[in-house]
């Protein structure tokens, strides 16, 4: 890229207005052009679809993202936009976007059995819960396919009709010998091998009878004879409730987004609503959740604190026990104590994981001579093992900040020291320290950040385990918040999103505080 | 020194025989413990610490067995079977998987950082102040924070754009692109501001546009910047766990993290062998690229944290 002379000619020609190259043809004009033709017409399809499958959020954005791009790319002024656009867009997608609609999803029941809207909701209900209408005709009814995808073709009134899942029965051209449809054009119809094949597809089949819900839906238990099952359910707009047509039980909306009798049985699936702060008061106040969470949250800020203290004191220890230039070979020792830090982490975590293996494990069978130590199902022992595979991952990265560090303080200072009678350890603790905690301290900061979110480690060593008993989520003793918010929204049975970003919510706000303590310590903020 | 190297052959020993004749004590004296030798104790201690996994699982590796009681006896039996039934696994879609999306995201993080670093270190314009402060502010949230907003949002958009939705390849690179302005620009706005201005009024008057001053002057003197975020975007991204996991279902999708950690917590089929030889493979040019670049790294680790 860097060959092409995208200014065009370099002449004062050019010169007069702006810098802009809007009317200036040189190969970089060509390839802007080609560019932004790429991007509208993506773009626009991408509206266009959007607009199509109704997804009104996606359509805005983009749209939005295509205008903006056109107004900064063939404006003459906006010069900084020209840098910043790419970045920016992407950032206001997967960063801050993202971190809006986590707070909002902490507001919402969003989850398994919350995850659409009402009308879908309305929709599966209806189509979930129906049986055979009780005297009602049979169909001789044949079974046909088109693009893989199953369909019912029946006489209705004499008229061939035909549809599949998603759409209803609708008069079609074809031929029939009286009484069963024999072909339809565009689809083919299923030979007698081919029904007992698929014979579990077809069962599950079911064609909508008409574009009204409440007419119910073709089904067929054999391939060859179809009925009517309607709803048991029947929904009426009007008083906005279902009714069961057998029990003549009626289930109204409750604010929890689901559709619930008077004696409080739900009909499932529910839709998507706010929920206010109830997922922050489930944390906090629900026995079986609370109980878990705040083992979870003191054991966050244990294990990022003492992942920070262990790292930093090793990695401190060894860069003052080779800082002595009579110590031969510090450049051999220096770069293979590096070597866990160069070794990917995430590999060298599932190798401690085999390692640590209570049966089979090297450590428990050959260095402890065939003990079974429960290095990683044990509460306590699981806790102490994150720990030292996190200090094993960690203190190369310390040890070559602090030897930095410590080389940078002045030979003189800790000379005159002497001379005035300082112990070594005295000189360490009122000289070396305090300097060195002036350059360490950002990064120890930062560090602790790291470790508060080390899903990796803890996700692929004990995957948070060993259990609490009882919890509804699945946590464990070594899980920390950010392997909860997984667990939570993705591994715990239920899908819990609307839970799992409540939690989200909460690291944002404690990582916020913490950045916020360590700017006001470093002061960077005041610098830009 | 080069003198008394003279009486002392075993190279090593120089320095502390000078010590043994200022204090008159044998050459591996009571006062050279306690000054020195105690230190070479400390480092071998450390140095088996360090290296004592990673030669477990290089033998592992090559342990033909392949399970994990075999492998406990380091070295005892060595063959590369291991490493051929990797070319039967998906081992090496998730390598060139892993690959791709780490070299496009580094790519694309270098060119969309330093020019987003360009214009704020060049450019002067309102909202610029605002613009630094917010960046600044959302580089302390880590994105994968928002892990599940993340996989709604492409739930979301996948109905729209399949190619952009879950298990994609294409929105996974985009959503640590998304990522990567948060990152980095700090870092390398600190070294676009080295650049002396006057190199680029200079090119101006020479009749440069601002395009051609950006990409043939300015992105050719930082350069050590660019391979630094470069280097630190492919390292990270290559070992990126949560979001991958998440985006990513199909097996042939995985990225190498994503699907050794499969292997390695597959306790059924337990193919340490297996795990052992892809993470050898894994590792060997993270490992080289490490060490050869090491200055560089350790450099960038430190300069974004400190201002100046």
């Amino acid at each position: 890229m860097t060959e092409v002379s995208l200014g065009g000619p370099v002449g004062t020609r050019d010169r007069r207005g702006s810098d802009s190259h809007a009317r200036r043809t040189g190969p970089g004009w060509y390839v802007k052009i080609v560019l932004m033709a790429a991007v509208n017409a993506l773009g626009l399809y991408g509206v266009w679809t959007a607009v199509v499958v109704g997804s009104w959020g996606v359509a805005t954005f983009l749209a939005l993202a295509v205008a903006a791009a056109d107004w900064v790319y063939f404006s003459r002024r906006m010069l900084p936009a020209k840098y910043l656009y790419p970045g920016l867009v992407l950032l206001l997608a997967f960063q801050l976007f993202v971190m809006l609609y986590t707070a909002y999803v902490a507001f919402t029941n969003y989850g398994d059995g919350h995850n659409s809207t009402k009308e879908d909701a309305v929709a599966a209900i209806s189509a979930q819960n129906e049986r055979r209408v009780e005297g009602s005709e049979t169909f001789p009814l044949t079974v046909v396919e088109r693009d893989g995808e199953l369909g019912f073709a029946i006489l209705r009134d004499g008229e061939v009709v035909v549809g599949d899942a998603d759409t209803p029965l609708e008069p079609a051209s074809g031929s029939d010998d009286g009484a069963r449809v024999t072909a339809v054009d565009g689809w083919t119809t299923l030979e007698f091998a081919e029904l007992v094949s698929r014979s579990a597809e077809i069962t599950e089949l079911r064609v909508p009878f008409s574009d009204d819900p409440a007419d119910g839906g073709l089904r067929t238990q054999d391939g060859s004879l179809g009925f009517v099952a309607a709803p048991v359910l029947v929904y009426d707009a009007a008083t906005d409730a279902f009714t069961n047509v057998s029990t003549g039980v009626t289930y109204t909306p409750d604010d929890h987004g689901s559709f619930v009798s008077a004696d409080g049985e739900a009909l499932t699936p529910g839709w998507r609503v706010g929920v206010g702060f109830e997922n922050f008061t489930a944390i906090f106040t629900e026995d079986r959740l609370a109980g878990p969470f705040f083992q979870v949250l003191v054991w966050t800020f244990v294990f990022a604190g003492l992942s920070v203290v262990t790292t930093f004191a090793l990695g401190l220890f060894l860069a003052m026990v080779f800082n002595d230039p009579r110590v031969k070979g510090r450049k051999v020792y220096r770069s293979l104590l590096i070597l866990p830090y160069a070794f990917p982490a995430f590999l060298a975590t599932l190798v401690w994981r085999g390692m640590l293996n209570e049966k089979f494990g090297w450590i428990n069978e050959v260095l402890l001579g065939g003990a079974e130590i429960p290095w990683l199902t044990d509460p306590w022992l699981a806790k102490f093992s994150v720990l030292a595979v996190n200090l094993w991952l960690g203190f190369p990265y310390m040890f070559l900040v602090t030897t930095g560090a410590l080389q940078s303080i002045p030979g003189d200072v800790l000379e005159s020291a002497r001379v005035d009678g300082a112990s070594r350890w005295r000189s360490i603790r009122s000289i070396v320290l305090p300097l060195l905690m002036v350059s360490t301290a950002p990064l120890l900061i930062s560090a602790f950040a790291f470790n508060f979110n080390n899903f990796a480690l803890i996700y692929m060593l004990t995957g948070g385990g060993p259990h609490f008993e009882g919890a509804p989520v699945l946590v464990g003793h070594t899980d920390i918040l950010i392997s909860m918010v997984y667990s939570v929204a993705f591994d715990s049975g239920v899908k819990q999103y609307g839970l799992a970003s409540a939690v989200s919510l909460l690291i944002f706000v404690i990582v916020g505080v913490i950045s916020w303590l360590g700017f006001r310590r470093t002061r960077t903020l005041e610098e830009l | 020194m080069s003198a008394l190297t003279k009486t002392a052959p075993r190279g090593g020993v120089a320095r502390e025989d000078r010590y043994r004749i200022r204090h008159d004590a044998g050459p591996r004296g009571t006062r050279w413990w306690t000054e020195v030798g105690w230190r070479h104790v400390v480092g071998i201690v450390m140095v088996v610490i360090c290296v004592v996994p990673l030669l477990y699982v290089i033998s592992a590796s090559l342990n033909p067995s392949g399970t994990f009681t075999g492998s406990n006896r380091l070295f005892s039996e060595v063959g590369l079977n291991n490493y051929a039934e990797l070319f039967e696994s998906r081992y090496w879609r998730w390598f060139v998987n892993s690959f791709v999306i780490a070299v496009t995201t580094a790519i694309g993080t270098v060119l969309m950082g330093g020019a987003a670093a360009y214009a704020f270190s060049r450019f002067r314009f309102s909202g610029r102040r605002a613009a630094l402060t917010t960046l600044l502010l959302v580089q302390m949230f880590p994105q994968m924070l928002a892990v599940v907003a993340i996989f709604l949002v492409l739930l979301t958009i996948g109905d729209v754009i399949p190619v952009l939705g879950t298990n994609s390849t294409l929105a996974l690179i985009a959503v640590y692109l998304g990522g990567a302005l948060g990152v980095n620009t700090f870092l390398m706005y600190g070294f676009f501001n080295t650049v002396p201005r006057e190199i680029d009024e200079a090119a101006k008057i020479d009749g440069a546009g601002h395009a051609q001053i950006f990409w043939t002057i300015i992105l050719r003197l930082v350069s050590p910047i660019l391979a630094v975020v470069g280097l630190l975007s492919f390292i990270g991204t290559f070992g990126e766990f949560i979001i991958a996991k998440t985006v990513l279902q199909s097996p042939d999708r995985l990225t190498l993290a994503v699907g050794l950690y499969q292997w390695a917590s597959d306790e059924r089929n337990a193919p340490w062998g297996l795990f052992s030889a892809g993470a050898v493979l894994a590792a060997v040019p993270v490992v080289v690229l490490f060490l050869l670049l090491q200055k560089y790294i350790v450099g960038g680790l430190t300069a974004g944290s400190v201002k100046g």
